[in-house]
């Protein structure tokens, strides 16, 4: 009984993570959006949601009480558009550009989620925030398994319409201002204009990420968006293969099946004041992963960027598109 | 207002400017924004802090150089510590960089540098566990300078390094055959390829540069601040903001993008408060990409 409500509480976080993966895939995988500060977006979404479901609260601004889809829908709303301006500033710039303002995104998301006391509650973060099927924590088990259900029902529908997107003809405007930028503004497509619309929907998938998870937990903090998480999710979406859905999702619950494993492993072996040396070894090691697997299989394990096949029709037109410069 | 803020301004700011000098040449020269940059800084500070404690078990306690906080010990240990910082900016060229950038994705290589900054802070957290270290924690007494401003002696001293290296690499990027390979390959790549240039030799120059340069700035923390594994990482953003501020590829651009947000930052911390500082660079980052994206002395991308 034990291990099936760990079971739960595992694929619950897990599938957690593969939401945020998924909008990453979004950004990254179909449209080569590159987001280094993802965990900002993330947290956007978790304290959206918890200002406006938690009861009101006297020392801080809000607690309006609504109901918990409410909060779902404007951390979506709050996280798109964080997001579109945040790309309405650089897409017209170098890739790089967008890099390192998504990396000052999450900083400032930070400090604003540890200073601005009024607003997010400082360094104690905000607590009491509704848990969907809350009644039923006396019952670890069947309060797991519903909230199991909850987020795989929301995890399904995203994948879905995902994946509907991406063979829609917005997603193939997508994947070809992805493969050649030229091609696509020649057929008069705006490459500006769908590249601001891919990062602000991944940012909202992303918020909406966070936003389950502050009410799985019902707790949320600062040093839940740390760099740290946009570091997992991207090993997330290398892994399981940049541009596939399905991998995103199969990354996910992998690498987190990994880090979950070999922290209860450092957990075990690493005597209580050697841990969060351990823990810096295991971030360690998960970094020299993620270049690892760049070096030697930057497809991942279900990546749909096979440039150069080897054999057949295919690859004469590939490797004659790998030869002229892009 | 008192006008302390300049000095501590000035002082914030050629730290971050030679910072960002690094951070423009690898931007220019390798085309890749190096999210591994800041972890130099900080591999290169505890490398010197390790050679100032081996010193020091060898010849047992040094005493300071009369108005300084340090003795002939750092010095020796700073220069170690540089050639240490580029040995480790090449060897990371060497295993992941430049094997990514002969596939020709660019924004791969900004990935693996985000990966390789993860690894390379959490091994320092790992080997010197996350508290703050000190290279010396004698209280220097600050003279007064007038007009209400205050300096230290380490501070001057610190200055005057600043201007001296951001002096040399200006003359080494214009006045030698070297940095004009290095301006070449930055304006054009093909074409420099095309008139001989040794690539490689130029991105090794780069490399060592930016890494010993990186190395002085985390010094400059450790001596005036203190010596964290996230020392690096937390000065990532001034950095690119100065460097995309300054004009991508433009060393001078960098040092003065440094000053100004330094000078910005300390000016924010007496207004408002030390604990919105970091937000000081980003608004300028923005500021800068909505107004004038290719910064003071960039030139339009060709």
């Amino acid at each position: 009984m034990d291990l099936l409500g760990y079971g739960a509480f595992f694929l619950t976080t897990a599938l957690i993570f593969s939401l945020v993966t998924l909008g990453l895939n979004l950004q990254w995988g179909l449209t080569g959006l590159f987001n280094v500060g993802l965990a900002g977006f993330v947290a956007i979404g978790a304290y959206t949601s918890a200002l406006l479901t938690t009861p009101d609260d006297a020392v801080r601004l809000g607690g309006f009480g609504l109901p918990i889809l409410v909060g779902w829908l404007g951390a979506m709303v709050v996280g798109g558009i964080a997001a579109a301006l945040t790309g309405m500033a650089t897409l017209r710039l170098r890739s790089d550009y967008l890099a390192i303002t998504t990396f000052g995104v999450a900083v400032v998301v930070q400090l604003v989620a540890l200073n601005a006391q009024k607003l997010t509650g400082g360094p104690f973060g905000i607590g009491f925030i509704p848990r969907p099927f809350g009644s039923l924590a006396e019952t670890p088990l069947l309060f797991n398994l519903s909230n199991l259900a909850v987020v795989s029902v929301v995890t399904l529908i995203a994948y879905l319409a995902l994946e509907h997107l991406s063979r829609s003809p917005w997603g193939r405007v997508l994947k070809a201002l992805r493969e050649d930028e030229r091609a696509a503004i020649s057929l008069g497509k705006s490459a500006r204009f769908y590249r601001v619309q891919a990062f602000a929907v991944g940012g909202a998938i992303m918020a909406l990420a966070g936003a389950l998870q502050a009410h799985f937990t019902g707790f949320i903090a600062p040093d839940n968006y740390l760099p740290i998480l946009t570091f997992q999710v991207w090993v997330m979406l290398i892994v399981g293969g940049s541009g596939s859905n399905l991998g995103a999702v199969i990354g996910s619950v992998l690498v987190w099946a990994i880090w979950a494993g070999s922290g209860t492993l450092t957990s075990i072996l690493f005597p209580p004041e050697q841990q969060a040396r351990a823990a810096a070894l295991q971030i360690a090691a998960i970094g020299v992963m993620l270049c690892v697997i760049l070096l030697i299989r930057p497809n991942g394990l279900l990546g749909d960027r096979l440039r150069r096949p080897r054999f057949g029709k295919r690859a004469k037109v590939a490797t004659a598109k790998s030869i002229s410069p892009s | 207002m008192s006008l302390q803020f300049v000095v501590d301004g000035l002082l914030t700011g050629s730290m971050i400017g030679l910072g960002a000098i690094g951070v423009t040449l690898t931007y220019s020269i390798l085309r890749f924004s190096n999210f591994a940059h800041g972890d130099f800084m900080a591999w290169g500070t505890y490398a010197t802090l390790a050679v100032v404690g081996a010193i020091g078990a060898t010849f047992g306690k040094v005493a300071p150089i009369a108005p300084f906080s340090f003795g002939w010990p750092l010095i020796v240990a700073l220069v170690v510590g540089m050639a240490f910082t580029a040995l480790l900016a090449l060897l990371l060229d060497k295993v992941l960089f430049s094997r990514l950038r002969s596939q020709g994705q660019a924004i791969i290589v900004v990935m693996a540098s985000f990966g390789a900054s993860m690894a390379l802070r959490s091994l320092l957290e790992f080997t010197f566990t996350s508290r703050p270290t000190y290279f010396s924690r004698a209280i220097q007494i600050a003279m007064p300078v007038g007009f209400g401003i205050r300096i230290t002696p380490d501070q001057i001293a610190l200055l005057l390094l600043t201007a001296v290296l951001v002096l040399g690499v200006h003359l080494l990027m214009t006045r030698t055959q070297t940095g004009r390979s290095m301006q070449a390959l930055s304006q054009n790549a093909a074409l420099a390829r095309v008139v001989g240039i040794d690539v490689g030799s130029v991105v090794r120059v780069t490399w060592v540069i930016g890494g010993a340069l990186a190395c002085v700035a985390g010094v400059m923390i450790g001596i005036l601040v203190q010596i964290r594994p996230f020392m690096g990482f937390d000065m990532l953003l001034p950095m690119f903001a100065a460097a995309i501020l300054g004009g991508i590829g433009s060393i001078p651009g960098a040092v003065l993008g440094g000053l100004i947000i330094g000078l910005a930052e300390a000016g924010a911390v007496q207004l408002i408060g030390a604990e919105w500082r970091a937000a000081v660079s980003f608004i300028i980052l923005m500021a800068v990409l909505f107004v004038r994206p290719i910064g003071v002395f960039g030139v339009r991308e060709r």
